[in-house]
């Protein structure tokens, strides 16, 4: 793998956004530094040559996540509550999902070694195939609306279940002009 | 916000703008980068910009609730009628070969229409949300 210049400074920029966002009290401050981080994302992904995957990390991470973030403190307060007490199941909790996604690492095969299951067979399949079977030069886009057109489908119902969700907690009922979180304001 | 000249006017410029180019990623992720998920936040971002600028309640005379609800749902439900199309065309579920004599030109059907679902979905649902989110 070539570790280019730019990836090591947007990793470290990444990094200090992470710590930035953890010392942070100020809730407002800590929606920008996500949108920041969502944004040194799209970049990693662009140098990883996954446009279309940058390309909605931009859009949804950096543009609409922060919008609603920003909607949410106006219903709710812009500064985080400080808990002092340090918990210790908690703490427990963390080091060992941290500790055994260390361990899961090891299983994982190194970022574009040619023994990787996808590059086995079915990248080349697709980039052989696709033109003669789908014939659109965008392969992402085959690959997400016919190979794995049933994956998209649970993708688009996830999304929809997701605006029902919200409509369920914070949409508000004919007649009354109240949010639910407005009515605890 | 509505004292805000200079965002007024930049909005207005920009709101046109930002949909043509939603249009654009939408028919043209095809052959660049983008689809129906990227094309359907952008449009969306369009009416929250209009939302944001000049108020909720003026965006919901421009876009009804209500119908945005049922768009929500056209979509999911176009995605699965394609589907069912390919069903009863005698090919699998989902399976765009079926839509046309052409296989090729049946995928090329099958994709235009599920990215245009994918897309009235997301970016109905992303104005739900901003509806929701938004101070009343």
């Amino acid at each position: 793998m070539n570790v280019t210049l730019i990836d090591v400074v947007i990793l470290c920029l990444l990094v200090i956004t992470t710590i930035a966002i953890n010392q942070q009290r100020n809730l407002f401050a800590t929606t920008m530094l996500t949108g920041i981080y969502s944004l040194l994302c799209a970049s990693l992904f662009v140098c990883l040559d996954a446009v279309d995957v940058a390309f909605t990390e931009a859009a949804v991470g950096a543009g609409i996540a922060t919008i609603l973030f920003l909607g949410t403190l106006a219903l709710t307060s812009f500064e985080e509550k400080t808990a002092v007490k340090v918990s210790l199941p908690g703490l427990f909790i963390v080091i060992v999902t941290g500790g055994l996604l260390i361990y899961g690492l090891n299983d994982i095969p190194f970022f574009g070694s040619p023994d990787n299951p996808v590059q086995t067979y079915l990248a080349s399949k697709y980039i052989n195939e696709s033109a003669n079977e789908i014939g659109i030069p965008n392969l992402v886009t085959s690959v997400l609306a016919s190979y794995r057109g049933y994956d998209t489908l649970g993708e688009t119902t996830v999304i929809f279940t997701a605006g029902i969700g919200v409509l369920m907690l914070l949409g508000r009922a004919k007649g009354k002009n109240r949010s639910l979180l407005g009515d605890e304001r | 916000m509505e004292h805000h000249l200079v965002l007024r006017v930049v909005a207005r410029t920009l709101i046109p703008l930002i949909m043509l180019f939603a249009l654009y990623v939408q028919f043209h992720g095809d052959y660049g980068p983008g689809g129906g998920f990227q094309a359907g936040v952008i449009f969306a971002v369009a009416f929250i910009l209009y939302g944001l600028i000049y108020g909720v309640d003026k965006l919901r005379d421009v876009v009804h609730p209500g119908l945005i609800r049922s768009l929500a749902a056209f979509g999911v439900l176009l995605y699965v009628g394609v589907g069912i199309a390919s069903i009863i065309g005698g090919g699998e579920f989902l399976n765009y070969n079926a839509l046309a004599t052409d296989p090729v030109a049946g995928q090329h059907i099958g994709i235009i229409l599920i990215e245009l679902a994918v897309g009235i979905t997301v970016a109905s649902t992303m104005i739900i949300l901003f509806y929701a989110f938004a101070r009343p």
